[in-house]
């Protein structure tokens, strides 16, 4: 048996020891599990499958072990995240502090830093939320004007961040703030690390289109904050901040692919399902042709799109500008399948709420509000397309 | 399946590139075209392929090829696109060989590759009688006589139809127009009594030919393959086909986005180099997208051919879908981008429109194939 195969054995048997069964069905909406202080385990089999993962180091298999990484090579994760398809194991751990903060502190910050906050973020101890847009600083985002003065041994925080990701949830806050009034805009930024436990730190949800409140508004009213928690230089911060974009545009464009929106069913009903549903078969054949030509070349996209991120981790690509590609293309594609959804719905595609529609139909009317905002956060798709007209293509700016 | 090129393919890639570039630029199609050559592609450039070894590269090594495989041919063609170079390698190389490899009997193999291997035979796939492409609508007719068939019948936009040494007629044995089964493939000597060939002038200057066949007696020999035996055995050729014509539209698209792309560095209006505008920028980053798109698809149909996945049919309608409505953008906006000065015969532009219409047709259209795609997949 080669390596590879010994492998594949070893995680297979420890999966079948370690994976409670309930781990193995379908994700349900309030058993996802973002860890954190708070975190409230509603089906207790979920804290023990994350404790298991994040002992493994598998909640972050390319991380390196020494800062509770799984340390694996890429063969050696595909054949991981193999195996946990085959069992249809739920995602132990959803956590941004994985997808997009791990990363740039591993790449930026000092020893010190990663033992302390790596560990904590891999095993769910800590859950993190971004501070990036401001009311005035959407895609504009290097105009960003929360200020943290040095104060000698520490900074002062004051200002407000908006668009936070579930901050009224959230332990700590990955933030930019200014801390060179006098330079020139993207020069004068720091990348900091806040305990949102702090005094001053205040936050208040945002309601959505959708009815939902993933975001919050964030505020900072002299906060102090340590001078170890700058990670990498003082007003370098707007590189780490390019940096962790790339990061998080990747993470949308496959989560827009892989997830098809997020725990509402239409991973596997899909598009197709939906419109032999609701729109009728003919001999097998979605029956409006209109319809079934729209949904087949937004299938073929899909596979092609699919292909590309294939390719793009065939060629070995790292976070890089051909990243900006898939967050514009994954997130209107994500778009286009939800408004083909809902269209096949008819009049079950827009009930709000009460029992005259299903709650996996209601869940689809709400996911489709929510995919409006894929191609803004994050940076919106004209910001990604001018990335690509200027980083990929050279055009002249 | 990984999505890349390995060394061999990359070497043959890069000499293909280089041939393009040095022995045929687009001047080169120009000249064929203003001399109106009769066979519009030029003998010792193709005795330059052959020497290189590119119509052995689908050849198995049995029978002396170098068995590169579909991805072999798809990389060449690619480049070879790239300049718009007209040559008998694709229904030769790809058509010619795929029909009798797949089709042939021992000894026919044995032959006729042997010939195209060493540049003795081009040949031409007929199969197309109407405006569009539909296997199924064959009506020519091989009837028994004594001693062998009687061909009757027409075929239209035959590729490379009035140059090639040996005709591969796709012909109905039983059943009507419109049948999917009953179709059987012969080798026809194009110099037979009662064929008549006539060279169809097109918009991208290559060769195309209408051959009607009056009462064309051949003998049983010539049979390629079983009797109603071409039904199945014809929708892995066309599929090898379709890969490599994508592979080929890759190229035309991928030059005719580069040289636009130049053209809005260079070009100034209002005292700004025309790139800088917004509304032109945003048009190239989509139609970037789309090029990656497409090569993501090419190259997952064509490794797919060669490792004779369950998938073949399904990722050859979506690479000729793809290469499709990409160039058919990027063609058109190339023009439009280029301003004036793209719609000149004098600047190579509008040569990279004519040939993407003519190559979205070859084998199935968008359309065909996105019909095509549903219909596999269930939709």
């Amino acid at each position: 048996m080669s390596n590879l195969e010994n492998f594949r054995a070893e995680v297979s048997e420890w999966l079948e020891e370690n994976c409670p069964p309930s781990m193995r069905t379908p994700m349900v909406e309030d058993e996802v599990v973002w860890g954190g202080r708070n975190a409230v385990y509603k089906n207790p089999e979920s804290k023990i499958w994350l404790d298991k993962m994040g002992e493994k180091g598998w909640t972050a298999p390319a991380l390196p072990k020494e800062y509770g990484g799984g340390g694996l090579n890429s063969d050696e994760i595909k054949i991981l995240n193999s195996e946990l398809f085959k069992i249809g194991a739920r995602p132990a751990l959803n956590s941004f502090g994985i997808w997009m903060l791990a990363p740039v502190i591993i790449e930026y910050g000092n020893e010190v830093q990663k033992m302390e906050h790596i560990p904590k973020i891999l095993k769910g101890e800590i859950r993190w939320c971004q501070g990036y847009s401001e009311p005035g600083s959407g895609s504009d985002l290097a105009s960003l004007s929360t200020k943290a003065e040095d104060m000698g041994d520490h900074y002062l925080v004051n200002g407000q961040k908006v668009w936070t990701s579930y901050a009224d949830q959230a332990d700590w806050i990955f933030a930019l703030v200014r801390t060179g009034p006098k330079e020139p805009k993207h020069s004068g930024i720091s990348f900091l690390l806040i305990d949102m436990a702090d005094p001053g730190v205040t936050t208040k949800p945002i309601t959505l289109i959708s009815g939902k409140s993933p975001f919050c508004e964030t505020f900072f009213d002299n906060v102090k904050v340590p001078k170890e928690n700058l990670i990498g230089e003082e007003n370098q911060g707007w590189t780490i901040a390019k940096k962790l974009l790339q990061h998080e545009r990747n993470f949308i464009s496959n989560f827009g692919l892989a997830a098809g929106g997020g725990g509402d069913g239409s991973r596997t009903k899909g598009v197709v399902g939906l419109a032999k549903t609701y729109l009728g078969e003919e001999n097998g054949k979605i029956a409006d042709l209109d319809f079934r030509s729209r949904v087949t070349e937004h299938k073929m996209k899909e596979h092609s799109f699919g292909l590309t991120l294939q390719r793009a981790g065939d060629e070995g690509g790292k976070a890089s500008a051909a990243s900006s590609i898939f967050k514009y293309y994954g997130t209107e594609h994500n778009k286009e399948r939800y408004e083909l959804m809902i269209e096949a719905m008819g009049n079950k595609g827009f009930i709000w709420d009460g029992d005259e529609a299903e709650s996996k139909e209601k869940a689809i009317t709400r996911a489709w509000l929510r995919t409006k905002a894929n191609s803004i956060e994050g940076g919106t798709s004209e910001v990604q397309l001018n990335v690509i007209a200027k980083r990929v293509l050279d055009l002249p700016a | 399946m990984k999505l890349v090129l390995n060394e061999e393919l990359q070497f043959l890639r890069d000499t293909a590139s280089n041939f393009a570039k040095d022995k045929a630029p687009v001047s080169h199609l120009r000249k064929l075209r203003d001399e109106d050559h009769p066979n519009s592609w030029d003998e010792g450039l193709w005795n330059e392929m052959v020497e290189l070894g590119w119509t052995s590269i689908l050849i198995p090594e049995k029978y002396g090829g170098s068995e590169f495989g579909l991805a072999g041919i798809c990389v060449v063609l690619q480049e070879l696109g790239k300049t718009l170079v007209p040559s008998p390698l694709f229904a030769t190389g790809v058509l010619g060989v795929t029909s009798i490899n797949q089709m042939g009997s021992e000894s026919q193999k044995k032959d006729l590759l042997g010939k195209i291997l060493e540049g003795n035979l081009t040949t031409a796939l007929a199969i197309d009688e109407g405006s569009h492409h539909e296997p199924a609508n064959t009506e020519l007719t091989a009837e028994k006589n004594n001693d062998g068939w009687v061909l009757n019948g027409k075929k239209v936009f035959v590729i490379d139809g009035s140059s090639a040494d040996l005709l591969i007629v796709i012909a109905r044995t039983s059943g009507n127009k419109g049948d999917n089964q009953g179709l059987s493939a012969f080798i026809v000597d194009p110099k037979s009594k009662g064929i008549n060939r006539r060279k169809v002038p097109t918009a991208d200057s290559r060769n195309y030919a209408n051959i009607s066949f009056d009462g064309v007696t051949i003998s049983a020999e010539e049979i390629l393959g079983e009797v109603d035996g071409a039904s199945d055995q014809i929708h892995k050729v066309l599929d090898f086909g379709r890969i490599a014509m994508s592979a080929e539209m890759l190229g035309n698209t991928e030059e005719a986005f580069a040289i636009t792309l130049n053209y809005l560095k260079e070009r100034k209006q209002f005292g700004v180099l025309i790139g800088s505008f917004q509304a032109l920028q945003h048009r190239a980053a989509k139609m970037f997208c789309e090029i990656e798109l497409t090569k993501s698809a090419v190259i997952a149909a064509m490794h797919a051919a060669d490792e004779n996945s369950n998938e073949l049919e399904r990722l050859s309608s979506l690479a000729k879908f793809q290469a499709g409505t990409t160039l058919h953008t990027v063609s058109n906006e190339s023009i439009q981008m280029h301003g004036g000065i793209g719609v000149t015969d004098e600047y190579d532009i509008g040569f990279y429109l004519k040939r993407a219409r003519v190559a979205e047709q070859i084998f199935g259209s968008s359309t065909y194939h996105k019909a095509r795609y549903a219909d596999i997949s269930g939709y």
